[in-house]
């Protein structure tokens, strides 16, 4: 059933094993097989050339949405695990947002069964780590990741009773689970869609200081000493967030982060006047913050690159900034613009292939994110060089809610195998 | 940071939502304009044909008394056939969208809006959706911009003080969520003034708003020396609630306009504020009706500066075709 497959004379970057070569790459019974020597009695159903291109581990993207159950005349598992595919993504995590909330067993289910049906079924709930995500009681934790759930969080829902939190996570850590946690203060977030600073100042739109990050990440950093739950932070944002980070991983704390594609190239700034395919959360910040997210994603402090894909209707973006639904759609982009980072020599080509397959792999404890004989082959083959234009026509999310909309961007995927198979070509 | 949807291809006021990107010329060109319609007022027939024959609707979204009401004798007295229509509640919480209800006045062949709204962004939102031929005018967006008070106001100031580029200028009291005063600082700035200082607690300051601009003060005593035009800004009682200010009557004494403080600012020293007034919140009575007061002035004022900014949004909008 399934098919041996030979990816000849690429360029194979592979972190996790230290392999920067051209090879080969043989595939049999849905795992890596081989890498450069042929196995013995190997005869490839197909050959896929991958000369002049890289050949890598897929991605593992560990902060998406993707609107089902709930919200699909937003997108669909199946609409989104294609567009997945198409950007060399094998892996998703998902947060617990949906309607209903992933707080039941049955939820989590329902969403295994529809990825499943989607031909596509490395796709991992994150449980909701209180019920309906109210930040009151805790969620059946153990039962949710017997269904199949790969860690815990809250969404974009702050805990407000840290009272709660603490138990949470000493729940969690008791059945070795993973926190995913975006920190935000409730209050101090309050209703803000924009940084705060001259840009919210200038347009008069309410705004999210450093500090609402910053004070819940302190708060969770000093309940990680205390429960000894292991978090990952997700979608940091602001220069502040990283010092604590790195000061907490120095100190020993056993934790994770991560940075939302966007924010390693959009600032406040760039918004144009009032365009809600801007408005994201937390949100854009300064060129300050841009910088030091980049320098600590190379040096080791951030872990991880997320596309935190949110795709929305058009209604949904349609309307004066404030009313407008925060996220952007983004899958389809963090290929080229992880390229766009490697160019521009904020990562070297390997920093950025492991902070998109190893690195997330290690931090959800999964056998993946590396071409090691015996793994999953999950891989991702991709042109750097092809220039593609974000336009209908080459976009497969039903979320159009891209600011990089209309644009030429430099780097497309050609091939995407989960477990040995096929799900994406390109053409 | 493009502006520019507010002018056509030959860099004429289309829509009027924001001082922000208009430059010091423009701003002139609509001052002397409305210098020209002041003497209408006095007329026995208080009108010009200039929009005859053309639609506008006033589209208020949130309250308002004077702006509404100096719009709608604006357009009547340039001719133009006028009407206003209140939403008072939000648009989202009414069922219909913001566009629309835009969608289905412009199937009723409008040809400019006048719109207040209460969330910030929602007059250019309009602007960028509504049809081609259809100017918007902004009548106030949430704290974003109330440019047409900005206009009237260095209008005001402009018959009292001949040169605006040796006039010191304090806005007191509620910048955070004053629209006024984004809108007044950028046009302040635009025409040239030698200083704008914003006086306020700093729960009632935005962030960095430095960047705008201006100098900073927490002290009112401090901040009147020197000043030759003083802006008084409306204190919402709200305010309270969400804790950025004890009281109303700690307010009063330290940033609370008085006969006393208004001595310390330059004798000839105009008092405005856009109104409406709390009095004893943040100006005395004594002030906001004395002397030095050209508060209603500002009012008239509105009539003629309003007529100015629909006039050239329309015309220019009959060039463009």
């Amino acid at each position: 059933m399934s098919q041996n497959i030979h990816i000849k004379q690429g360029r194979i970057i592979d972190p996790a094993n230290d392999i920067d070569r051209i090879g080969c790459v043989y595939i049999a019974d849905g795992k890596i097989a081989a890498i450069d020597y042929q196995p013995d009695g190997f005869k490839a159903d197909e050959v896929i050339d991958a000369t002049d291109r890289i050949v890598c581990p897929g991605f593992i993207d560990l902060s998406t949405r993707l609107r089902e159950p709930g919200q699909s005349r937003k997108a669909t598992i199946a609409s989104e695990t294609r567009a997945a595919a198409s950007a060399g993504i094998t892996t998703m995590c998902i947060h617990p947002d949906t309607i209903p909330v992933i707080d039941t067993p049955a939820v989590a289910e329902l969403i295994r069964d529809l990825a499943e049906k989607a031909n596509y079924p490395q796709v991992y709930p994150i449980a909701a780590l209180t019920q309906k995500l109210e930040g009151n009681e805790l969620s059946s934790m153990l039962a949710l990741k017997q269904a199949g759930c790969i860690a815990v969080g809250n969404g974009n829902e702050p805990v407000k009773n840290l009272l709660v939190l603490r138990r949470a996570m000493e729940y969690a850590a008791s059945h070795d689970l993973l926190l995913m946690f975006r920190p935000n203060d409730y209050w101090l977030g309050g209703h803000g869609c924009l940084h705060e600073g001259a840009v919210s100042t200038r347009y008069g739109l309410p705004s999210i200081p450093e500090a609402a990050e910053t004070i819940a990440l302190a708060q969770c950093l000093e309940l990680v000493e205390l429960t000894g739950c292991r978090v990952h932070f997700g979608q940091l944002s602001c220069k502040r967030s990283i010092i604590k980070i790195h000061q907490a991983k120095k100190y020993g704390l056993n934790i994770t982060a991560d940075v939302a594609i966007h924010q390693l190239h959009l600032t406040e700034n760039d918004m144009a006047p009032f365009d809600s395919a801007y408005h994201v959360l937390p949100p854009l910040r300064t060129e300050t913050d841009k910088n030091w997210l980049r320098q600590n994603l190379a040096n080791g402090t951030l872990d991880s690159i997320c596309s935190d894909h949110q795709p929305h209707d058009i209604d949904a973006k349609l309307g004066a900034f404030p009313e407008t639904e925060p996220g952007m759609s983004s899958l389809e982009t963090v290929l080229p613009l992880m390229l766009r980072l490697v160019d521009q020599q904020a990562l070297t080509l390997v920093q950025g292939i492991a902070t998109l397959s190893s690195h997330p792999a290690h931090i959800l404890r999964l056998n993946s994110g590396a071409l090691t004989p015996g793994f999953s082959a999950d891989v991702c083959v991709f042109d750097p060089t092809l220039n593609w234009q974000v336009n209908s026509d080459n976009w497969l999310s039903m979320g159009t809610n891209t600011p990089f909309w209309g644009q030429s961007l430099k780097g497309r995927v050609t091939h995407t195998l989960q477990a040995g198979k096929i799900i994406y070509r390109l053409g | 940071m493009s502006t520019n949807i507010q002018l056509n291809s030959e860099g004429k006021l289309k829509h009027f939502l924001t001082i922000d990107g208009l430059d010091k010329s423009l701003l002139t060109e609509i001052l002397d304009t409305a210098e020209s319609f002041v003497g209408i007022s006095d007329q026995q027939v208080k009108k010009v044909p200039l929009l005859r024959g053309k639609s506008i609707v006033n589209l208020f979204f949130e309250n308002s008394t004077r702006t509404r009401t100096t719009f709608e004798l604006a357009a009547s007295r340039l001719s133009a056939d006028v009407i206003s229509i209140s939403i008072a509640t939000s648009s989202t919480s009414k069922g219909e969208s913001l566009l629309d209800t835009i969608r289905n006045l412009e199937a009723m062949f409008v040809d400019m809006f006048v719109v207040r709204h209460s969330i910030s962004g929602a007059a250019h939102f309009i602007a960028q959706h509504t049809a081609p031929h259809i100017s918007v005018i902004n009548a106030g967006d949430g704290q974003h911009a109330h440019p047409t008070q900005a206009m009237l106001d260095l209008f005001t100031i402009r018959q009292f003080k001949k040169d605006f580029s040796n006039l010191r200028v304090a806005i007191i009291g509620d910048i955070l969520h004053s629209r006024v005063a984004r809108s007044e600082i950028q046009a302040l700035n635009t025409i040239g003034v030698a200083e704008v200082r914003v006086i306020a607690p700093k729960t009632l300051l935005p962030a960095h708003v430095e960047t705008m601009g201006v100098t900073v003060s927490h002290n009112l005593t401090e901040g009147l020396k020197d000043i030759d035009v003083i802006i008084m800004l409306r204190l919402q009682k709200e305010r309270m609630a969400s804790a950025l200010l004890p009281s109303e009557s700690e307010y009063f004494k330290c940033f609370g306009l008085t006969e006393e403080k208004l001595k310390i600012a330059k004798p000839d020293a105009i008092v405005m504020h856009p109104g409406p007034i709390n009095r004893g919140v943040e100006i005395d009575s004594k002030v906001a009706d004395g002397p030095q007061s050209v508060i209603l002035r500002q009012v008239s004022n509105g009539i003629a500066i309003r007529m100015a900014i629909m006039a050239m949004a329309m015309q220019k909008q009959g060039a463009g075709e």
